[in-house]
């Protein structure tokens, strides 16, 4: 018999080797160093931290009962904030659709519209709704046309973006075929490409909408129209019993928004 | 009549796919092109409606060059030739109504195609080529819901609506079950003679080229090394075509004999 006690302890494994662990050890390093320097330099103020469940107690009992008597302003403001997000993913379908078009490697005219496509995406992702906001009121002042554009142009971005991935993706042998058939560039979009992105396009435009809503409930906060208009003045008036019904509104509202958006997304694909 | 003079296509500066080749096709003639993988059918083909572009050289339909066409004289010269492909390359969304009337693409207008209002000498034409090869029945079904015999009788007929006067078929039927595939070269065959249309037929299938077309033409290195009627086509020429790149072994019999054709499956290179 092989003595395999002897022979066990001989095998000697570890995950790490010396090195590695020691890299290990000066990444935990490194991490506890930035929070430690983080927490420092952000200057909390201890006392108010401690507090908090006194302030969010108090809090409560200020927003308790909801104010529902404001109800029909809320319903408005509600109504013009889904009619922000309706209006926006509208007006994004008739940039965004051209934008992804020449944005394709597979459909643009030539390398320069291609760079063009991509730089309007990038440079519509890369800026937040919020910010948008801002400069659109500054622009046109405050209001629900403010809030639309601000919508809009972060949703060119990304409708634009995923809209062109889609016409990347298509089979290549259907366009061939309506190039043999000599029908021109437009009717060559219109049979061989439009119906295979088609499933893509109405997921993408429902996901939107949704994100939409949500972005539309905090414009207001910033002046551009919405729900967010009038929770802003009612903290700004610590009537917090309102702000109470409309954070209730929100809540409803998004989860209307959600059921909606998975009926149609059922329907469509 | 096709007449193919000195054609020459070099793909960058590598070793050209087809070095002047010469073919002439008058009639309503049914003409097999046979060669192994990488001969340079699949391009001769394409060169003819130009969906691939031509090095050098003629290509004369009807007495008229094709070579140099450009924009709209292009697509009126490719509305004149029909194309059959492997994979059928039909539009799998939409109807195969839909997908036959896009046979017309050349002739109708942006408008007419985007409403799907065809001229009703199109839908009456539609219906007539649907019925004759069996699929009258089909016309709202979706493409995709089709079998692969089926898809191929859309594509044989989408190429027809367009009127053309010659008709070319990318190995129809690599990607059908034997039987089928010998019932689309019937068609073919039958159809190329009712309708004095001559087919151009790049296929792998020896035993069917010899048995449903009227001349094979043997290719290799992208040059054309058998011309003649299928019962010239004996082992010297399968040798010749075939030697040295793929063994397309029949056990000693493949002769020209016609017994041997009728053999299902045959030779498949």
């Amino acid at each position: 018999m092989v003595d395999h006690a002897a022979k066990l302890t001989d095998r000697v494994w570890s995950r790490y080797d010396r090195k590695e662990q020691w890299a290990r050890y000066a990444i935990y390093l490194v991490t506890l160093f930035a929070i430690v320097w983080a927490v420092r330099d952000i200057d909390i103020f201890w006392p108010w931290v401690w507090d908090a469940p006194n302030q969010i107690q108090n809090l409560g009992a200020r927003m308790w009962p909801p104010e529902i008597s404001a109800w029909q302003a809320i319903l408005n403001a509600m109504l013009e904030t889904v009619h922000i997000a309706t209006l926006s993913s509208m007006l994004t379908i008739f940039i965004a659709l051209p934008v992804s078009y020449i944005a394709a490697q597979n459909t643009t005219p030539n390398k320069a519209m291609l760079w063009l496509g991509r730089f309007i995406l990038v440079s519509s992702r890369s800026v937040n709704t919020i910010i948008w906001a801002l400069l659109f009121v500054a622009i046109f002042g405050p209001g629900v046309l403010a809030g639309i554009l601000a919508v809009m142009f972060r949703s060119i971005g990304f409708v634009g973006k995923l809209m062109g991935e889609a016409i990347e993706e298509i089979d290549r042998r259907p366009v061939e075929a309506m190039e043999a058939t000599g029908a021109s560039k437009m009717k060559i979009v219109l049979y061989a490409i439009v119906p295979q992105v088609m499933p893509a396009f109405f997921a993408i435009i429902i996901l939107r909408w949704d994100v939409n809503i949500r972005e539309s409930t905090v414009l207001g906060l910033v002046g551009a129209g919405g729900i967010g208009m009038m929770l802003q003045g009612s903290i700004d008036m610590f009537a917090w019993q309102t702000v109470a019904t409309i954070l209730l509104a929100i809540l409803v509202l998004v989860i209307l928004g959600e059921a909606v958006t998975s009926v149609l997304r059922k329907k469509v694909i | 009549m096709l007449e193919i003079s000195n054609l020459v296509k070099r793909y960058g500066h590598n070793e050209p796919v087809l070095e002047g080749l010469d073919l002439t096709v008058d009639g309503s003639s049914v003409v097999a092109i046979v060669g192994a993988s990488g001969a340079g059918k699949s391009t001769m083909l394409r060169c003819i409606n130009r969906l691939v572009e031509p090095t050098s050289g003629s290509i004369k339909l009807n007495g008229s060059e094709l070579v140099n066409l450009r924009g709209s004289a292009l697509r009126h010269a490719r509305r004149r030739i029909g194309m059959v492909f492997q994979g059928f390359n039909l539009i799998d969304r939409l109807t195969v109504m839909e997908n036959v009337l896009s046979g017309r693409l050349g002739y109708v207008s942006f408008y007419q195609a985007l409403t799907r209002r065809y001229p009703q000498n199109d839908i009456d034409r539609a219906f007539q080529l649907m019925d004759r090869v069996g699929i009258g029945h089909y016309a709202d079904k979706r493409a995709d819901q089709l079998s692969g015999g089926e898809r191929q009788r859309v594509a044989v007929v989408r190429a027809l609506m367009q009127e053309p006067e010659i008709l070319l078929a990318d190995e129809p039927t690599a990607s059908l079950d034997p039987k089928t595939s010998q019932q689309i070269m019937s068609l073919l065959q039958t159809l190329a003679s009712e309708m004095s249309l001559p087919v151009l037929i790049n296929i792998h299938n020896v035993t069917q080229a010899r048995m449903y077309t009227d001349r094979i033409v043997g290719m290799r290195h992208g040059q054309m090394i058998f011309d003649g009627v299928p019962k010239e086509f004996n082992q010297n020429a399968l040798d010749a075509i075939y030697g040295g790149i793929e063994s397309p072994e029949e056990d000693g019999d493949n002769t020209a004999d016609k017994d041997s054709a009728t053999q299902q499956g045959g030779v498949v290179a």
